[in-house]
């Protein structure tokens, strides 16, 4: 079946059974590897993207519910060769360790800045609980939220990408 | 030499011609190359020159035209941080910046034979060897310039990747000095290296080199690998533990356009253009399995079992540590009990859990074929990439040096990922195929398939002086594994010995080994003595511990905590545990709150004191150590695989718990930074003692101390026995 659907600003139709998880759509057929397949349960966040303004787990998501709603992914983050600041926060802060949770965890802490533009160690730890660090590198993930949400006064707002970039 | 070794010499000295103008420094640990050819100390050749190349080599770092200096190690990058504390070592001893170094990591057709990143050898070890290298290298360099000008090199500096001739105001870039030739240099032994104390670059906090390609997702993991023309692979699994395949029906598979069934024995796969077509073909197939024979232990009766099940048994089936059963002995344990003030004896247990890499077994199989036959690339993510090599060169009957083995930095693997399970059959399907396939493990395969933190009994028995002196100690571990086995304590009669057992499940390494589970029974027990006897744990430790950097730990660890400062409030208690494992020394001070409604269990607060030595990368080791205490709460509460008949019953992330956001504790690290001592690993030792502090800490809140791991899964089973005050 043929869909549509929007990506980091990019349209892109497929023709895809609507019932296949978003995951593989964005991997598989997208190439957009940045989206991590960590369990296909939604227990572990590593395939954390956002649907509109939304994080979601890409893996339990049907790529239909993906119609007619802008996908970002942790590709769609980087501006110009410019990190988000959640991005740089996560370097200057050391927050990862293995780095395959990173692209998940700066997804899920994204979505909680637009929504808490600064969020308590708390109100981070909550938004996070959905995604897992085996590494450990908890306090740093929390830390790092917390700095992008200071280098941006007024919440770590990051478009779509809807204005710029599509092709 | 083995043949073998020989062959991948001549492989790697082709690569080396490769290479170019500019300076190869050369680590030769082993004696093969103490001919005259290659005789000491210099070995300056000029360029297309034969010259004699060791074949057992160690590392080597390599200084080309431009300056840029590309450092080789078979060692690989698994989140533990050493693809930038390696460079920093490197940067160091050769003067030049950190941004001028890259690591080449992993690729056992390019990088010097390792046995493997495992048992928190990359610092010692490589780390010293690279540092050596790059010390060489200087000298050389420095020497280099001294021809040039007729000068003593005495009077030469070197900084920032140029050779500076500070009277005469003139310098050189690293690059120039070759002046085109390609000069090779051995590593010299007696090389002096910085002192740590003088360290620039090393024992400075650096950022992850590699964090910028982390974080945008650019980094391809060996599932991200995407090769032209690559299919996708499946594998079937067995029903049960053991079990063979009977019968299969894989026609529909067959009927699936452009799917490839394939079939061999016991082993049976699909391959098809993309991952979600191979799970519907993997679907699809129809198989009957048959038990294996006989009734296995299950989780419930699993401890009974390891005693009565010695691995040295007819038939039995070990996969566990090596050695064991010949006891450690020091005096006379058993008459030293017998007379013993106050004895205490308990038993311990430890489940068997499992690794959880966040990123499971993945591998890419490549078959091409030239004159010389078949060649197989593979890439995947192992601790031990030339192992997999020799695994791959077996299960093919292919020469070692036909087989390249590519491991990209990977998500994790303390421990886990020590063998090549997906890269063998990757390379079944693909070489069926003949086109690159990715095969990319379920969760539930990782669970059901790989293998575990081996399960155990400890059983100690011990004896204390009313003045805190522990007089005897006897000690017998079952089937856990032999690490971290003798007490650091100073104790006159000691007995302390390993029983491997016939395991039911796979099991192999795990982050620290079996040091966990016998700092476990042995640090918990030790503060029952100190309890016992009324003694407070931490000087009861500090009376029977000699070694002053241990001490220097305990003392750090109980001050930074505030130990016995204050009255804990009903339902807290406060632990410590210590110890010493892998170079590093160790104590965690915990405190626990205890809910005695339902037993649930929070770690409220740790303190990890460590002493690794002269530190590398102060930042990078914190990391690793609140990393490792974080981890070991999994262990410590509530992780622990299910199993019966032969079936893993809690294969998944929502059957299986592992440490999230809101399990962790405010956590401190005091580091103890020795620059007088060697800089040893970091990797395992801190996750060793977290379980005994937590241990403590439930008694101090209930009364009742914890003798298994986990020790609060589903609540802490004494929560609402009684009430210590």
């Amino acid at each position: 079946m043929r869909i549509e659907i929007e990506v980091n600003g990019h349209r892109h139709a497929l023709d895809v059974d609507p019932a296949q998880s978003l995951l593989s759509v964005l991997r598989d057929d997208l190439g957009l590897t940045g989206t991590k397949y960590g369990c296909g349960e939604g227990q572990c966040g590593a395939c954390t993207v956002l649907l509109g303004q939304t994080a979601v787990h890409a893996c339990m998501t049907p790529v239909s519910a993906g119609v007619g709603s802008a996908v970002t992914t942790i590709e769609g983050l980087e501006r110009n060769g410019r990190l988000h600041p959640l991005q740089q926060a996560f370097i200057d802060e050391g927050a990862l360790q293995c780095g395959y949770c990173t692209p998940g965890m700066i997804m899920a802490g994204v979505a909680l800045l637009r929504t808490s533009p600064s969020p308590s160690p708390n109100e981070i730890a909550r938004a996070l609980q959905g995604n897992i660090c085996r590494c450990g590198t908890h306090s740093r993930i929390v830390s790092a939220v917390q700095r992008a949400a200071a280098a941006a006064p007024g919440g770590a707002q990051v478009d779509t990408g809807r204005e710029e970039g599509r092709t | 030499m083995s043949p073998q070794r020989e062959h991948d010499g001549a492989g790697r000295r082709q690569f080396l011609k490769t290479l170019g103008g500019g300076l190869l420094v050369v680590l030769v640990t082993r004696n093969a190359f103490a001919a005259p050819s290659f005789g000491l100390p210099n070995l300056a050749t000029n360029a297309g020159s034969a010259d004699p190349l060791p074949e057992e080599v160690d590392a080597w770092l390599h200084i080309d035209g431009s300056g840029a200096v590309t450092v080789y190690t078979g060692k690989v990058e698994f989140g533990q941080g050493i693809r930038t504390s390696l460079a920093q070592e490197v940067a160091e001893e050769l003067r030049v910046p950190l941004s001028s170094i890259e690591m080449l990591m992993g690729d056992t057709a390019l990088t010097p034979f390792d046995l493997g990143t495992f048992g928190s050898r990359s610092t010692p070890q490589m780390g010293t060897q690279l540092r050596k290298a790059a010390a060489t290298a200087r000298e050389r360099l420095v020497a280099l310039a001294a021809e040039r000008w007729h000068v003593d090199a005495a009077r030469l500096t070197a900084a920032a990747g140029r050779v500076t001739d500070p009277r005469a105001h003139r310098s050189f870039g690293y690059g120039e000095l070759p002046a085109g030739r390609r000069l090779t240099e051995k590593v010299r032994d007696d090389v002096v290296l910085t002192p740590a104390a003088q360290w620039s670059v090393a024992g400075r906090s650096a950022s992850r080199v590699g964090a910028r390609d982390i974080v945008t997702g650019r980094h391809q993991f060996t599932s991200d690998i995407r090769l032209p023309g690559m299919l996708h692979g499946r594998v079937l699994r067995p029903t049960s533990i053991g079990a063979t395949l009977s019968t299969l029906d894989a026609d529909a598979a067959s009927a699936m356009p452009h799917v490839v069934v394939v079939h061999d024995g016991d082993f049976a796969g699909v391959v098809a253009p993309s991952s979600r077509a191979a799970a519907r073909a993997l679907d699809a197939m129809r198989a009957a399995w048959t038990p294996a024979p006989g009734e296995p232990p299950s989780s419930r009766d699993i401890f009974e079992y390891l005693k009565r099940a010695p691995a040295h048994e007819p038939g039995a089936e070990h996969e566990g540590p090596p050695g064991g059963d010949d006891p450690f002995v020091r005096g006379n344990a058993a008459a030293a009990l017998e007379t013993a003030e106050h004895r205490v004896t308990h038993s311990y247990t430890v489940a068997y859990i499992a690794h959880v890499p966040l990123e499971p077994r993945a591998a890419v199989a490549q078959w091409t074929r030239d004159t010389a036959g078949d060649a197989l690339s593979i890439w995947t993510g192992t601790q031990r990439p030339f192992a997999v090599r020799d695994q791959l060169a077996s299960a093919f009957s292919l020469p070692t040096q036909r087989v390249r083995v590519i491991v990209p930095d990977t998500g994790s693997g303390y421990g886990g990922k020590h063998t090549g399970e997906a890269a063998v059959e990757a390379a079944r399907l693909a070489k069926q195929v003949g086109r690159p396939v990715q095969l990319v493990w379920t969760r539930e395969e990782e669970f059901r398939w790989a293998y575990f933190r081996p399960a155990g009994v400890i059983d100690v028995d011990a004896g204390v002086r009313n003045d805190g002196t522990i007089t005897a100690w006897m000690f017998d571990n079952y089937n856990s594994g032999p690490a971290g086995i003798r007490p650091m304590y100073s104790i006159a009669h000691q007995q302390v010995t390993f029983h491997p057992s016939a395991s039911p499940l796979r099991q192999g390494s795990y982050r620290a080994l079996a040091a966990t589970a016998n700092h476990f029974a042995r640090e918990t027990h030790v503060s029952e003595l100190a309890h016992v006897i009324g003694m407070d744990p931490v000087s009861l430790r500090l009376k029977n511990i000699d070694d002053p950097r241990l001490r220097a730990v305990v003392q750090a660890a109980a001050e930074r905590f505030g130990w016995g400062s204050a009255p804990l409030p009903s339902g807290r208690g406060a632990g410590i545990g210590c110890g010493f494992e892998k170079g590093g020394y160790v104590c965690t001070c915990a405190e626990v709150a205890v809910d005695r409604a339902t037993g649930g269990v929070r770690i409220v607060r740790a303190v990890t004191a460590f002493d690794c030595g002269a530190i590398v990368n102060p930042d990078g080791l914190r990391n690793q150590i609140a990393g490792a205490l974080i981890q070991g709460i999994g262990g410590a509460l509530f992780e622990a695989i299910d199993f019966d008949h032969g079936v893993i019953r809690n294969a998944s992330l929502t059957d299986y718990r592992v440490p999230r956001f809101d399990d962790v504790p405010a956590v401190d690290v005091v580091l103890v930074d020795r620059k007088d001592q060697p800089s040893m690993g970091a990797g395992e030792a801190p996750i060793m003692v977290l379980a005994p502090a937590v241990s403590a800490a439930i008694f101090g809140a209930t009364g009742v101390w914890p003798r298994a791991l986990p020790m609060a899964r589903g609540g802490f089973p004494g929560a609402s026995l009684q009430d210590p005050r």
